[in-house]
């Protein structure tokens, strides 16, 4: 039953991790502070979140250690998610441009 | 050529297992306690909410034809004779990343079974938890003074104020609760229940250090919604 004694994994990883999303945070922060706009800032930000959010659930949730089977049950189903934004997306243009016609003195 | 063959014969036995997994009878996530399974359910469904508040915040403000709010200015602190941007809440991201952190250890010390640096770990990230709703009930109060609220705000765009109370209400909502389970936990693991395998109160579990772990995952899932919050409403 050893198999069975859960997730051990040495106290280096924890720490590497930890200090990388303080890293990124700082880092996420700064685009904020130093004042960056338009396509630069957003991608910096969007970059800076998905590497934080890949680390806590890799190591800080321990999914690389996992099975394929519980690793798609959680991350395959939000996809679609992707799919919504998009639509809305489309959606809210509209409405806006809608506004803009007809409500604008 | 050697890399080729290293990474086929990781991934192919994984698909491989996968499809072993759930071709198979009574159990599809083998070695998985099911508590841990069904946290992990549960966290599926937190994630189809919160993702629908922050999508719902993107097409109000996306559709909107006033300007938003600049939350830079919004959320800045008077320090020292002058404004620092967004420095409350660099301040609230730091102390969750480090409850996190400090959860990440409570679950390896727990299944190395010590009892008192798991404990004491629990009982720290509780604390920091609690500072950071502390410091959320702040920017609350200091907001609410200037007049932000749901239908209306004095900088811009009426929706400003909705989507933040829904949305930073609903995640201090689930810190909240995650610290009254770190209590819970703390005391658990301090008195010896989980080495004793002694069951629970409430359900009457046998107790077992997977509980941290699966408590472990729900507040690491409350700082990985952080950062989406973060990016998305405070820095975007």
């Amino acid at each position: 039953m050893a198999h069975h004694d859960g997730q051990q994994h040495p106290l280096s990883v924890y720490l590497w991790v930890w200090l990388l999303l303080f890293v990124l945070s700082v880092l996420s922060y700064f685009v904020d502070y130093v004042g960056f706009e338009g396509y630069l800032k957003w991608t910096l930000i969007t970059a800076f979140m998905l590497m934080k959010a890949g680390l806590i659930m890799a190591v800080f949730m321990h999914l690389v250690w996992e099975r394929l089977a519980i690793i798609s049950v959680v991350l395959v189903p939000p996809g679609v998610l992707l799919f919504f934004m998009g639509l809305m997306i489309l959606e809210s243009r509209y409405t806006l441009l809608a506004r803009l016609n007809f409500f604008s003195q | 050529m050697a890399s080729t063959r290293s990474r086929e014969s990781l991934v192919v036995p994984a698909i491989k297992r996968m499809v072993d997994d759930w071709a198979s009878d009574q159990q599809t996530f083998k070695q998985v306690p099911w508590g841990k399974a069904m946290m992990w359910v549960f966290l599926l469904s937190d994630i189809f909410i919160f993702a629908c508040f922050l999508i719902g915040y993107m097409t109000a403000r996306m559709s909107s034809a006033e300007s938003w709010p600049n939350a830079s200015e919004v959320f800045a602190l008077h320090v020292g004779g002058e404004n620092v941007p967004l420095l409350l809440i660099a301040i609230m991201t730091f102390i969750l990343i480090s409850s996190s952190g400090t959860m990440a250890l409570a679950v390896k010390y727990g299944y190395e079974r010590d009892r008192l640096m798991t404990g004491g770990l629990l009982v720290l990230t509780a604390l920091l938890g609690v500072l950071f709703v502390g410091l959320q009930a702040f920017e609350w109060t200091k907001l609410i003074e200037e007049g932000v609220r749901p239908w209306g705000n004095p900088w811009g765009a009426p929706q400003f104020g909705a989507a933040f109370f829904l949305i930073t209400g609903f995640h201090g909502t689930h810190v909240s609760f995650g610290v009254l389970f770190l209590i819970i936990m703390a005391i658990k693991v301090l008195r010896g229940s989980l080495d004793h395998e002694r069951a629970g109160f409430l359900t009457g579990r046998r107790g077992r250090y997977e509980m941290v772990e699966t408590l472990g995952l729900y507040w690491h899932f409350v700082d990985l919604v952080w950062v989406f919050i973060f990016a998305f409403f405070y820095l975007w």
